[in-house]
C-alpha cells in the first residue's frame, strides 16, 4: 500500500479567521490536523521593555494597547499594582466607576468575541448585531475619556475625572433625517449616568436576540458541541483562566475569590459550564454578559447616590486641579513635578491580577525606588490559551480550528506584547 | 433598407438563418440574465444590510443602483494575475467552464406557456447533465491554482457535489413520476389546478431537499464549505483576479438565479397562477401573463438564498457529507416508495398533498406543546 503523506499548510498571519496576526503551521492529513504550531511575535511591540524607559504613569496608555478590547481592565491591573506599592487607596466613588468600567468593558470584549467568533462560524449578522451594541460602549468609553478605544482613565489614586453630566450628541449631517437623530439622541439627552442605566435596561434583550441567532440553532450546536473539549485537570495544569477555565467546569474567578475594587460590595454569579466544549464557553461568555450588566446596573444605582471625590488629594501622586495651578504655586511646583519626574515608587516588588473578560491579567511590578519600574512583567491569559491550542486541536478538522480559534478569544495585543 | 436586409436575410442559407435567429434568442435570454445577475449582487448586499440593520451599498446612482456596474468595471480593469506555478491553460480556462453550463441550461427553462428556447422533451436530463458539469470548474480551478487551500476548496466541492448531485437527482425522479414527462413545459403544465395541484405540496420532502440542494450545489450560505471564508481563504477561486474572479461570481450567481427558476418548474407550477381556482381572484388575475408569475415565484427563491446566507452559520464539511447521504437521500428514496404507492393506486396526487398538510399541521402542533428548553449552565 502506498504511504500517505501528510502536508503542511500555512493559516495566517494574513487570514480572515487569524484574529490579527496568529500565524498556525497546521500539520494536515487531508481535512485532519495533526499538529499545529502557533508562530507568535508579529505583533511584539516591546510594551515590558518600553514601560522600564517612561515615568509610571507614561505607561497607562500601553496599557491600553495590550489587549486592546478589554481597554481599561488592563489598566487597572497595572494601576492597581502601582497602589500597591504605594499603599494608597483610591476614594470609593472611584472604585465603584473602576467596577462599572471593568464590567462594561467585560460586555464590550465578549460582545467583539461573540461577534468575531459567529463569523468565524459563518454566522455573520451576529456580527453586525453585536457591533451595534458595542458602539454605545464605545460611546460611554468617549464620555468619560474623550477615547473610544484607547481611555487612559484609571489612574493611579483613582479616575481621571468623574463621569460628565451630559453626553456628546449626534450632530445633524446630509445623511440623517431630523427624525433619526432625534432618535440617537434622545438616550442620550441626559447624564451619562442615564445613558448607562438605559443601555444596561435594552442590554438583555439584545443579548436574547444574538442567542436566538446561535443558542439553540442545530447548525451552531453541530459547530460547536464536542468541539475542543479540555478537561478542568487538563485546563488547570494548562494555566487556563476566566472563561476556558469556568467553561471546563472550574468556578474560578477573581472577582469572588480575590475581590479588588468593589466586586466585594456587588451581588453576581459566576457561570460555569459542564463540558468544556466550545458550546459551554460560549454559553458561560453569554452569561458572563448578563451578569455583567447585572454588576453594571448595581453600580449605577450606587454612583447616582453617592457623589464624592474621584481621585485622592495626595497631589505627590496626583496631579492638581487646573484652578488651583492658575493661583497657588505649590500646585503648580505638584503638576510641574509630576509632568516631568512623576512620582517615587517605593522599592518593592508587586504582583497584581484582574480577571480581565479573557482570564487572569496580571502585572508584576518591580521598583527600586526610581520614578520609573525596574521591570515589568506582564501576564497574559491569552498567551496560555494560544499555547495549548496545538493539545485541544488534534484529531479535529480544519473548520473546527477556527471554532476553537473563536473560542479561545485570543488577542494578539497581549499575546506579543 | 429594410428592403435590403430582408433580401439579404432571403438570400442566406436556412441553415444560417436558422443559427442566426437562435443566437439572437440566445442574447435575449443571456444578455437580461447578465444585468439580472449583477442586480443580484446589488439587492445581496442590500437585503443582508437590512438584515443586518445596516443600509448596503448607496453611494453609486441612487440608493446604489449603479454599484453593481461599478463593482464589474473594477473587476474587469484589474489584472488577471496567473501564479507562477499554475497550469496557465486549465487556470484559465475553469472560469469558463463553471460559466458555461449556468448559461445554457436556461435554453430548456420555459418562461411561460410556450415561451422557451429549446422545448426539447429530455430537458429534464439536460438540465441535470449541466448542472453536473458545473463543478468541474471549480475541481480545475483549484487544481490548476497550484495552491493548498483551493486545492482544499475543490476536494470539498467535487465530495459535496457528488452526495448533494444524487438527492438532487431522486427529487426530480419523484417530479418525472409526478408529470410522467422529461419536458419542462409538460411539468408545468401537468401541476395545472389549482396551488394545492403544484408539486410544492404532494411532493413536500422532494422539494425541500431539492432546494436544499440547490442552495449546496451554487456552493452557497450555510454550504459554502467550498470557499469557506475563515477556513481556507476563498477556497477554489482564491488565486482569481480580475475578470476570472468575475466570471465564477457570474456562474455563481447565474447558477442561484437557475436553481430558482427551476424550482418553481418543477415545484411551484411555472407560469401558472396561484389564483386559479379561488372565486373571485382567478378572474381578477386572469389577465396577468404567466411570465410575471413565473418570475414573482422566483423572487421568493432568490430572497431566500440571501435569508439563508444572513442568518445561518457555516456546516462543517463532514456534516454536510452526512446530511447529503444520511439524510437526504433517504428522504427521497422513502417519498419515491410513497409515490410509488400512489401511482399503483392510481390514487389522485392532490390526497398525497393533503395528507402532507395534515401530518405537518399535527407535527408543528406537537413542536409547540413539547418546546423543548435549552440547558441552561449557570
Amino acid at each position: 500500500m502506498r504511504d500517505i503523506q501528510g502536508y503542511t499548510m500555512n493559516f495566517g498571519p494574513q487570514h480572515p479567521a487569524a484574529h490579527g496576526v496568529l500565524r498556525l503551521v497546521l500539520e494536515m492529513e487531508g481535512e485532519v490536523i495533526r499538529a499545529i504550531d502557533p508562530h507568535i511575535g508579529l505583533l511584539h511591540r516591546a510594551t515590558e521593555k518600553l514601560a522600564e524607559q517612561r515615568i509610571f504613569n507614561q505607561s497607562i496608555g500601553y496599557m491600553d494597547r495590550l489587549d486592546y478590547v478589554s481597554m481599561m481592565v488592563n489598566e487597572h491591573a497595572y494601576v492597581m499594582a502601582i497602589e500597591k506599592l504605594l499603599g494608597i487607596t483610591p476614594p470609593p466613588r472611584a472604585l465603584w466607576i473602576r467596577t462599572m468600567y471593568d464590567e462594561l468593558t467585560r460586555i464590550t470584549n465578549h460582545l467583539m468575541w461573540l461577534g468575531a467568533h459567529g463569523l468565524d462560524i459563518g454566522a455573520m449578522t451576529v456580527f453586525l448585531y453585536c457591533f451595534r451594541e458595542r458602539e454605545d460602549i464605545m460611546d460611554m468609553y468617549e464620555a468619560v475619556s474623550g477615547a473610544r478605544m484607547h481611555a487612559s482613565y484609571y489612574r493611579p489614586g483613582g479616575v481621571y475625572r468623574d463621569l460628565p453630566d451630559r453626553m456628546p450628541q449626534y450632530q445633524p449631517s446630509k445623511f440623517r433625517s431630523k427624525k433619526e437623530l432625534d432618535k440617537l439622541n434622545e438616550a442620550r439627552s441626559g447624564t451619562l449616568l442615564d445613558f448607562i442605566e438605559d443601555f444596561i435596561d435594552r442590554f438583555p434583550k439584545a443579548v436574547d436576540e444574538y442567542e436566538t441567532l446561535l443558542t439553540d440553532n442545530r447548525i451552531w450546536k453541530q459547530r460547536t458541541v464536542g468541539i475542543g473539549v479540555v478537561s478542568p485537570e487538563r485546563a488547570l495544569n494548562l494555566g487556563f483562566s476566566g472563561p476556558m477555565l469556568r467553561g471546563s467546569g472550574i468556578a474560578w474567578d477573581l472577582r469572588k475569590k480575590q475581590p479588588y475594587a468593589m466586586y466585594d460590595q456587588v451581588d453576581f454569579d459566576i457561570p460555569v459550564g459542564t463540558n468544556g466544549d466550545c458550546y459551554d464557553r460560549y454559553l458561560v461568555r453569554v452569561e458572563e454578559m448578563r451578569q455583567s450588566a447585572r454588576i453594571v446596573k448595581q453600580c449605577v444605582q450606587w454612583l447616582r447616590a453617592n457623589p464624592g471625590p474621584v481621585m485622592l488629594d495626595d497631589h505627590k501622586i496626583t496631579p492638581p486641579r487646573r484652578v488651583e495651578m492658575k493661583g497657588d504655586m505649590e500646585s503648580l511646583i505638584h503638576h510641574f513635578k509630576l509632568a516631568t519626574e512623576g512620582y517615587i515608587v517605593p522599592e518593592g516588588e508587586v504582583y497584581a491580577a484582574v480577571e480581565q473578560p479573557k482570564g487572569e491579567f496580571g502585572i508584576y511590578l518591580v521598583s527600586d525606588g526610581a520614578n520609573k519600574p525596574y521591570r515589568i512583567k506582564i501576564r497574559a491569559s491569552g498567551f496560555a490559551h494560544l499555547a495549548a491550542i496545538d493539545e485541544i486541536c488534534r484529531g479535529h478538522m480544519l473548520a473546527d480550528l477556527v471554532s476553537v480559534i473563536g473560542t479561545l478569544d485570543i488577542v494578539f495585543g497581549e499575546i506579543d506584547r | 433598407m429594410s428592403e435590403l436586409i430582408l433580401g439579404f436575410w432571403n438570400g442566406l442559407w436556412p441553415e444560417a438563418r436558422l443559427v442566426l435567429t437562435s443566437l439572437f434568442w440566445v442574447l435575449v435570454i443571456m444578455v437580461p440574465l447578465i444585468v439580472a445577475v449583477g442586480f443580484y449582487t446589488l439587492v445581496e448586499r442590500k437585503v443582508i444590510g437590512y438584515i443586518q440593520g445596516r443600509v448596503g451599498p448607496n453611494r453609486v446612482g441612487f440608493h446604489g443602483t449603479f454599484q453593481w456596474l461599478a463593482d464589474v468595471l473594477k473587476l474587469v480593469l484589474k489584472e488577471f494575475v496567473i501564479p507562477a506555478n499554475a497550469n496557465r491553460f486549465l487556470f484559465v480556462i475553469a472560469p469558463i467552464i463553471s460559466l458555461v453550463p449556468a448559461f445554457s441550461a436556461w435554453a430548456a427553462v420555459p418562461f411561460a406557456d410556450g415561451i422557451v428556447l429549446a422545448d426539447i422533451n429530455a430537458a429534464l436530463l439536460y438540465i441535470l447533465a449541466l448542472t453536473g458539469m458545473g463543478v468541474y470548474g471549480v475541481i480545475i480551478a483549484g487544481w490548476a491554482s497550484n495552491s493548498k487551500y483551493a486545492f482544499l476548496g475543490a476536494m470539498r466541492s467535487a465530495a459535496q457535489m457528488v452526495a448533494y448531485e444524487i438527492a438532487m437527482g431522486f427529487a426530480l425522479v419523484g417530479v418525472l413520476m409526478a408529470a410522467k414527462s422529461l419536458n419542462l413545459g409538460d411539468i408545468v403544465r401537468a401541476q395545472e389546478g389549482s396551488i394545492f395541484h403544484w408539486y410544492w405540496l404532494p411532493l413536500f420532502p422532494l422539494f425541500l431537499v431539492y432546494f436544499i440542494s440547490g442552495v449546496a450545489e451554487t456552493n452557497r450560505a450555510p454550504f459554502d464549505v467550498a470557499e469557506g471564508e475563515s477556513e481556507i481563504v476563498a477556497g477554489f477561486h482564491v488565486e482569481y483576479s480580475g475578470t476570472g474572479f468575475a466570471v465564477f461570481f457570474l456562474a455563481e450567481y447565474a447558477n442561484m438565479i437557475l436553481v430558482s427558476a427551476l424550482s418553481v418548474v418543477f415545484f411551484l407550477g411555472g407560469w401558472l397562477n396561484p389564483f386559479a381556482g379561488v372565486p373571485w381572484l382567478e378572474d381578477v388575475t386572469a389577465g396577468v401573463p404567466g411570465m410575471v408569475w413565473f418570475f414573482a415565484k422566483m423572487a421568493i427563491f432568490i430572497y431566500a438564498f440571501l435569508w439563508f446566507r444572513a442568518t445561518f452559520p457555516r456546516y462543517r464539511y463532514d456534516q454536510i457529507m452526512r446530511l447529503g447521504w444520511k439524510v437526504f437521500i433517504p428522504v427521497t428514496i422513502f417519498w419515491l416508495v410513497v409515490m410509488g404507492l400512489f401511482i399503483v393506486m392510481n390514487w389522485p396526487w392532490i390526497n398525497l398533498g393533503f395528507t402532507v398538510l395534515g401530518i405537518s399541521i399535527v407535527l408543528i402542533l406537537l413542536g409547540r406543546f413539547a418546546g423543548s428548553k435549552t440547558p441552561v449552565t449557570t
